[in-house]
């Protein structure tokens, strides 16, 4: 599991470079989301791109990541595979997360 | 698809080995001409099926190996999947109701979503523990398909 940061705008954007977020690597993802974002910018975008495949354990990840932020920091998903916004809209995630076809997407909608 | 219309993999059920175990399988289905609008659906639900395994039948014991073994027909395919490890408790599938998404963001569940995931994303779903072993089966229809 690897991730890359960069801030752009007062976001920032976190990619995960890894096709798969299951539950081998859902503690080394939680950990390493802790390291990531520590800044204190008030909105992270998670671009998953590269990510074909998650389990409920890689979502269990995502949430938990999404409460570290804490503070009212806001944590917004891109890229989903069909695959991946499928297990997101199954167990109502998506009504939690807001989700973005793409990076692009998300960096261009109007943040609230 | 070919003349074969099985697949057979096993592994250690370790959560390293598991994964992959479940990507192996996810690729090979696909090789054997899984449909692609329901490659999704077997995907997620094997993963979970399988995590189960790994996480609660082989909790706080040597993990043993679990098989895998697909097979399809014409339009469905069933996926065996056989442990040795405890059995499901009550020798029941569980009911999988989704945890409740709570209020607030600390109330967000981080699981208890695996067992609805595949209740949703299969046709039928049986269980049998015979001889020490714990038998899941999993079949997927594909209406569209043939």
């Amino acid at each position: 599991m690897s991730l890359t940061s960069e801030t752009t705008g007062g976001t920032q954007i976190i990619t995960v470079h890894s096709d798969r977020i299951d539950a081998a690597m859902a503690i080394q993802f939680k950990e390493d989301m802790r390291n990531e974002a520590q800044g204190d910018n008030a909105r992270v975008i998670l671009n998953l791109t590269h990510v074909e495949f998650i389990d409920s354990s890689g979502l269990g990840a995502i949430v938990a990541a999404m409460k570290q932020l804490g503070n009212g920091r806001r944590l917004d998903l891109a890229g989903l595979h069909p695959f991946v916004e499928k297990v997101f809209r199954l167990t109502r995630m998506d009504t939690v997360f807001k989700l973005f076809a793409s990076l692009d997407d998300a960096l261009s909608a109007p943040t609230d | 698809m070919s003349n074969c219309n099985c697949l057979d993999l096993s592994f250690v059920a370790t959560e390293a080995e598991a994964s992959l175990g479940i990507a192996r399988l996810s690729l090979c289905l696909e090789e054997k001409g899984l449909p692609g609008h329901k490659a999704g659906d077997v995907k997620i639900a094997l993963a979970e099926a399988i995590n189960n395994v790994v996480e609660h039948a082989y909790a706080g014991i040597t993990p043993a190996r679990v098989q895998v073994h697909c097979r399809f027909h014409q339009n469905w395919l069933d996926i065996l999947i056989s442990d040795t490890g405890m059995p499901l408790p009550g020798f029941c599938i569980p009911e999988g109701i989704p945890a409740a998404l709570g209020e607030t963001i600390d109330e967000l569940p981080e699981g208890g979503f695996g067992w609805f995931l595949i209740h949703e994303l299969t046709s039928d779903i049986r269980y049998e523990r015979k001889g020490g072993c714990n038998r899941l089966s999993l079949r997927f229809d594909f209406p569209d398909s043939g």
